[in-house]
């Protein structure tokens, strides 16, 4: 088990935890992330540096509640890091949607002056907006609260009409989001790799949980680039529920809440 | 080199998947069997959507993979809408089921049977679920379940899958035979624990699980060794198969085929693959033509 070494308020109900360990990661990959008693879910790494890195939670279920009320000095189990990363091309646009941003944020670190979108519902919501204040930051806000009023998809089709010099978009966020980025991506002709999301038990590629079409999402991804994605018919419509049965995507959501 | 025949069923090679990894969805089934593998069998199903246990549900600490998933599974309803028919696949399917009680068992096997896997295998052993009556570990229970999935699986070979959680595997193993079985699984997992020292805890959320991978194959071999002496229906040797030896070691034992799961998590899905080439290149070593030739020589 991992001793965490610091506690960030990121935004309302949104904490990252530090630890002062060194963990072998690329940008992109997750830990799984064990509290005795409670759960255990996969959290991608938010912060990675020589020795230290974070992972950055949202309160939302019973796991995320109970790991949000944990402070400096508190350990939890830490597996890990597992998946793939990102391709790390410059010249690179990055959207996170909400806390998506957590599975972008060690990317952005690791770029060259990316131009970063960063969205969320509202002001409250939104994270890393001191963390990133010195980048070239677009922030849309649903409510118009801060930044830009709307969605990080439009901001994306304006940056790529302006910007020649874009070669690649890196996302993560809601598969709706997801789903509008791609699509804005192939009307711009500019590849796109994303960071997709099920429901996941072991991490490493045995329980069979995780899976979209023929691919593992845990060992295979969770960054799949668009020719991956355009072969892949569940996206953005069907997702598994932790018994395996297959459902919308909005049933998943419903119930994995 | 290896081609392989159990009961009716022609197999390119020994390898099988082992149910329980991966095997939960139609697509994976294909990626499988591309893989390398002789067959894949389903992660096991039974009469009702089950979410399974808490997690962590799996741990591995070397050559020890435990596990205590709970069963989970989208029920056979919702199975037999998703898969349609399992005949017409790149490789031969193995519907593994169960149920709760004895008359379930032959209303999940008739559905399974619907969806015409080239064999049905029945898991009375999974050691982290209360049955009420564990049948995997008394002769005229496990008589039962072996008669009631024949009745319903018309003229789909069974297997009938042991534990090594009892006194004597040989006795269970005569009794499945007797009762009508086409073929032996041996065998699931053994149950077992990891703590954790910093929590001071067990690992596994449901605390006792089970164990796979290479710590088991030593009583796997033991398990095939006995049942070998026991019975003439075919076995499928299952329990830390990792590398080619390790099948070449359960098949002179005795197995016919062997089964394949958590050597997955050691050396990825390519691991049917690679296993066959090695007991390949073994046997090219060895001047030996056919598994025939080796199949329980381990015996006097
Ligand atoms: C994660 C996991 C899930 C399993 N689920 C099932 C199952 O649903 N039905 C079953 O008959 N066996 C199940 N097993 C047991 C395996 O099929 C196999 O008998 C056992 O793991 C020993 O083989 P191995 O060492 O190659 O993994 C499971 C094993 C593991 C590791």
């Amino acid at each position: 088990m991992m001793e965490i070494g610091r506690v960030v308020q990121e935004a309302r109900g949104i904490k990252s935890f530090f630890f002062k360990n060194y963990i072998n990661c690329k940008p992109g990959q997750f830990v799984m992330v064990w509290l005795p008693g409670v759960d255990e879910k996969p959290m991608a790494v938010s912060y990675w540096k020589k020795n230290e890195f974070a992972f950055t939670s949202s309160a939302i279920g019973n796991f995320t509640k109970a790991l949000n009320m944990l402070k400096k000095g508190d350990k939890v189990g830490i597996r890990g890091p597992y998946g793939n990363s990102f391709s790390l091309k410059q010249n690179a646009c990055v959207v996170g949607g909400g806390v998506g941003m957590a599975s972008v944020s060690a990317l952005i670190d690791a770029l060259k002056n990316p131009v970063v979108i960063n969205g969320a519902r509202s002001k409250e919501h939104l994270i890393y907006r001191k963390r990133y204040k010195n980048k070239n930051m677009i922030v849309t806000t649903d409510d118009g609260s801060y930044g830009r009023k709307g969605f990080t998809t439009a901001a994306l089709d304006e940056v790529l009409l302006k910007n020649k010099t874009i070669r690649i978009v890196y996302v993560c966020g809601p598969e709706i989001m997801i789903k509008n980025v791609l699509e804005i991506c192939n009307k711009h002709r500019i590849e796109c790799e994303a960071s997709l999301e099920r429901y996941m038990s072991c991490g490493f590629g045995i329980c069979g949980k995780c899976m979209i079409n023929d691919r593992i999402l845990c060992i295979d991804g969770p960054i799949f680039n668009s020719r991956q994605i355009s072969k892949l018919s569940e996206f953005g419509k069907f997702a598994r529920l932790k018994s395996g049965k297959k459902v919308t995507i909005k049933e998943y959501h419903s119930v994995n809440a | 080199m290896l081609q392989t025949k159990l009961c009716n069923i022609k197999l390119k090679n020994p390898t099988i998947l082992a149910s329980g990894i991966l095997g939960v969805t139609k697509e994976s089934i294909g990626r499988i069997g591309k893989s390398g593998a002789g067959a894949v069998t389903l992660k096991s199903l039974c009469h009702e959507e089950r979410l399974g246990n808490a997690n962590p549900a799996m741990f591995s600490d070397d050559g020890a993979f435990l596990n205590a998933v709970g069963l989970p599974g989208q029920g056979i309803d919702s199975a037999v809408k998703e898969f349609q028919r399992l005949d017409n696949l790149s490789v031969p399917v193995i519907g593994s089921i169960y149920g709760y009680r004895i008359k379930q068992f032959g209303i999940v096997a008739k559905k399974m049977a619907s969806l015409k896997p080239s064999m049905i295998e029945v898991d009375i052993s999974c050691p982290h679920l209360d049955y009420g009556k564990p049948y995997y570990a008394d002769t005229q229970l496990t008589a039962e379940v072996t008669k009631v999935v024949k009745k319903n699986a018309g003229r789909i070979p069974v297997s009938i899958k042991l534990s090594p959680n009892v006194y004597d595997i040989k006795e269970i193993a005569h009794a499945a035979e007797k009762a009508g079985a086409d073929a032996i699984t041996a065998i699931n997992t053994a149950t077992a624990m990891a703590i954790d020292v910093d929590a001071r805890k067990p690992v596994l959320a449901n605390k006792i699980g089970g164990l796979s991978g290479p710590a088991l194959k030593p009583i796997a071999l033991r398990c095939v060794y006995e049942i070998y002496e026991t019975v003439k229906i075919p076995i499928i040797g299952t329990g830390g198969v990792t590398y080619g030896k390790d099948a070449l070691e359960m098949i002179m034992a005795g197995s016919t085929c062997v089964g394949i799961g958590s050597g997955i998590y050691y050396r990825g899905i390519g691991i049917f693959k690679k296993v066959c080439d090695e007991m390949e290149a073994w046997m090219r070593k060895n001047k030996v033509k056919s598994l025939k030739e080796i199949r329980g020589c381990a015996h006097d």
